[in-house]
């Protein structure tokens, strides 16, 4: 806006040396060199200064543009952090087993659900599966249990339409307890499986409705 | 115990001649020992006999009378300070330095008698005497490198596994060694509780280690951080180490060196569950399949010293129980009975290296313990109950189990007797487990 008075003065030095450049060609005899050579520099400048401010204008205005567009671009892009983070968030929530046991408990399957609509809706996307035991139990066997408890997992994913070969699985036995302790309730946290990403998971879609 | 024991002994045999109290001791009938712990027919008694101080016959004679202890073959007799009761005994009688006096050593209650003694810093020269006999039983000579040696204490402990040869006809296994897991991180002890070190790099979160039966090689699982793990053979000497099979798949743990020392065995979770493989670690060759389980898990192998069986766990009747099968994996059979239903998950088999027996442990009331079967007779009797006991490891004499228990709080290593129930502990400190004891080591 503060430039509607240049623009002004500027059109007006143009009309004014339009006047002038085409002022009626008998009425006036051929001026002396010197004098339409000095009008043409005129000209000249003042087309230079017109197109300079209008440089200015232009660029102004693509610079204002460019913010705007770069805010919309980081509105975007914050959003779509923040939905792989959500994202991201239900694909990693652990699920629970009973002792020595390596079925899904009922309560989890909507766990296990909501994952497979996460594969599904991101086909980049891989993950790993990684089954954990509490302490109780032998320290080799729970290698076995933890693994059994990955594959569990797994089995019930690609049941539900997840290719098998997106999904890998490992097992840390009870060598990374989630709680140190030595309590049902530290026990009962330790058997689980975790989900980790390990390809494709750098901007993730909710599926629809999530 | 000794102390108390010479205690009373000092007056009746500090005359030139043993006079036993009439009325208030009774004289000890021939054979007989008198002690606070005498055991019918137990453990024959030993004396480590005594010399002037000198620094390093001192280290040796105390490191023999605790290995000698800890064989739990004997009742160690060992004499106050410099056993000035003996060697002012020889003085008073003007006796010669070689002079024995098999009575006195009887009269301590002494089957055997051992003497160390050194001539400048010449070898040991260990005698051993048969006191009933009143005869020299063993003539040992002995090489002894300084106490500041890496390979003194090992020498030594060589020693005492010779003078318990010379005493009882079979090598002691003081000359052996203990790998097990403490934090991440795969360490080595002595059997005598010495020499504590790690044998694994200090990076890396490692399981189950074994000993080669050449006692010069452990192999150790180490994870991988993509959630797999790889079996490492290492050369306790130099550090050098491979990972066997070279390009492994899924997470392989829990090695057995079959008694060749060529074969691995080993457990394998993955996509296709657990079960138990056999690799060529001489050829680096031929990875079989020894176990296949659709709907159960194989694992924890453990060889016959013959070579010819492997026991294993396996989840097949739905509790993990120990079951055999050929080294072929053929002729799969339950192996330790369990009454199905009542009995507890056993777990962690170990074959003995005679071959007579397989110690593992048991759930009993939702508490580990250690149990050993008779191989012949396929029974099995439980050994501990105090406390949460597992992973039972056995001594190279197939008479002495190492085995973590929690009885004091912490998981620590634990060494039990099998012949006299007697237990010690063997760790103390930061947390230890899985326990892999060596065979002797020459």
């Amino acid at each position: 806006m503060r430039l509607s008075i240049p623009l002004t003065l500027s059109l007006g030095v143009i009309v004014v040396a339009a006047a002038v450049a085409c002022g009626g060609k008998p009425a006036t005899p051929p001026a002396p060199a010197v004098d339409s050579t000095a009008i043409r520099d005129s000209i000249a400048r003042a087309e230079a200064a017109a197109r300079a401010r209008e440089d200015s204008i232009r660029r102004a205005q693509a610079e204002a543009e460019r913010i705007a567009a770069e805010r919309r671009r980081a509105d975007s892009l914050a959003a779509l952090a923040s939905e792989t983070a959500r994202v991201a968030g239900m694909l990693g929530e652990m699920i629970h087993f009973d002792f020595d046991k390596s079925n899904i408990r009922t309560g989890d399957a909507a766990m296990l659900d909501t994952k497979v609509a996460i594969l599904q809706a991101n086909p980049m996307l891989r993950i790993t599966i990684t089954g954990h035991a509490d302490e109780r139990g032998s320290d080799e066997y729970n290698l076995a249990l933890g693994n059994r408890r990955a594959l569990a997992a797994k089995e019930y994913m690609v049941n539900r339409g997840v290719t098998a070969d997106r999904i890998m699985t490992a097992s840390l036995g009870e060598e990374q307890p989630v709680d140190p302790g030595h309590t049902e309730d530290a026990w009962a946290k330790n058997r689980r499986a975790e989900f980790a990403v390990t390809a494709g998971g750098d901007q993730l879609k909710a599926p629809a409705g999530m | 115990m000794t102390a108390r024991r010479l205690a009373w002994l000092l007056p009746l045999v500090w005359g030139g001649r043993v006079a036993w109290a009439q009325d208030t001791v009774p004289p000890p009938r021939e054979g007989v020992r008198v002690g606070i712990t005498y055991r019918p027919g137990v453990r024959p008694g030993l004396l480590v006999l005594g010399a002037p101080p000198e620094p390093v016959l001192d280290s040796v004679r105390a490191i023999l009378a605790r290995d000698l202890d800890f064989s739990d073959q004997f009742e160690v007799i060992t004499l106050p300070s410099d056993d000035s009761l003996v060697v002012g005994i020889q003085r008073a009688r003007g006796a010669t330095p070689d002079f024995v006096n098999y009575r006195l050593y009887g009269a301590l209650g002494a089957d055997f008698a051992v003497r160390v003694r050194r001539t400048g810093a010449g070898p040991l020269q260990v005698t051993v005497y048969d006191v009933r006999g009143a005869a020299v039983r063993r003539d040992l000579t002995v090489a002894l490198p300084a106490p500041t040696d890496p390979g003194f204490r090992l020498q030594v402990h060589r020693l005492s596994d010779d003078v318990v040869q010379a005493a009882t006809g079979a090598r002691g296994i003081a000359a052996t060694r203990l790998a097990f897991l403490q934090g991440n991180r795969v360490y080595r002890i002595d059997s005598d509780a010495a020499g504590l070190q790690p044998l694994s790099p200090p990076s890396g979160r490692t399981f189950s280690p074994v000993w080669a039966p050449d006692g010069r090689r452990v192999a150790y699982t180490e994870f991988r951080p993509d959630g797999g793990g790889g079996i490492y053979v290492q050369d306790v000497a130099s550090g050098g180490r491979r990972m066997v099979p070279p390009t492994s798949r899924g997470l392989n743990y829990a090695p057995a060196f079959a008694p060749n020392g060529r074969t691995l065995l080993f457990t394998r979770s993955g996509e296709d569950g657990t079960d138990i493989f056999s690799y060529d670690i001489a050829s680096d060759c031929c990875l079989q399949r020894l176990t296949v389980g659709r709907f159960a898990d194989n694992l924890s192998p453990t060889m016959s010293p013959d070579g010819g069986r492997i026991a294993f766990v396996s989840t097949r009747a739905g509790l993990p129980q120990i079951y055999v099968m050929a080294s072929d994996g053929t002729g799969q059979e339950l192996f330790a009975p369990f009454d199905y239903g009542v009995t507890g998950s056993s777990n962690a088999p170990e074959w003995s290296a005679d071959g007579a027996s397989i110690a593992f442990h048991r759930d009993v009331g939702g508490s580990l313990q250690i149990f050993v079967m008779d191989v012949a007779g396929r029974t099995v009797r439980q050994l501990t109950s105090a406390g949460r006991n597992e992973d039972p490891t056995w001594a190279p004499d197939g008479r002495h189990l190492a085995f973590v228990s929690s009885r004091t709080g912490s998981r620590q290593l634990w060494v039990i007797d099998l012949e006299t129930g007697r237990i010690r502990q063997l760790t103390r400190g930061a947390e230890t487990r899985l326990p892999a004891w060596s065979p002797r080591i020459d």
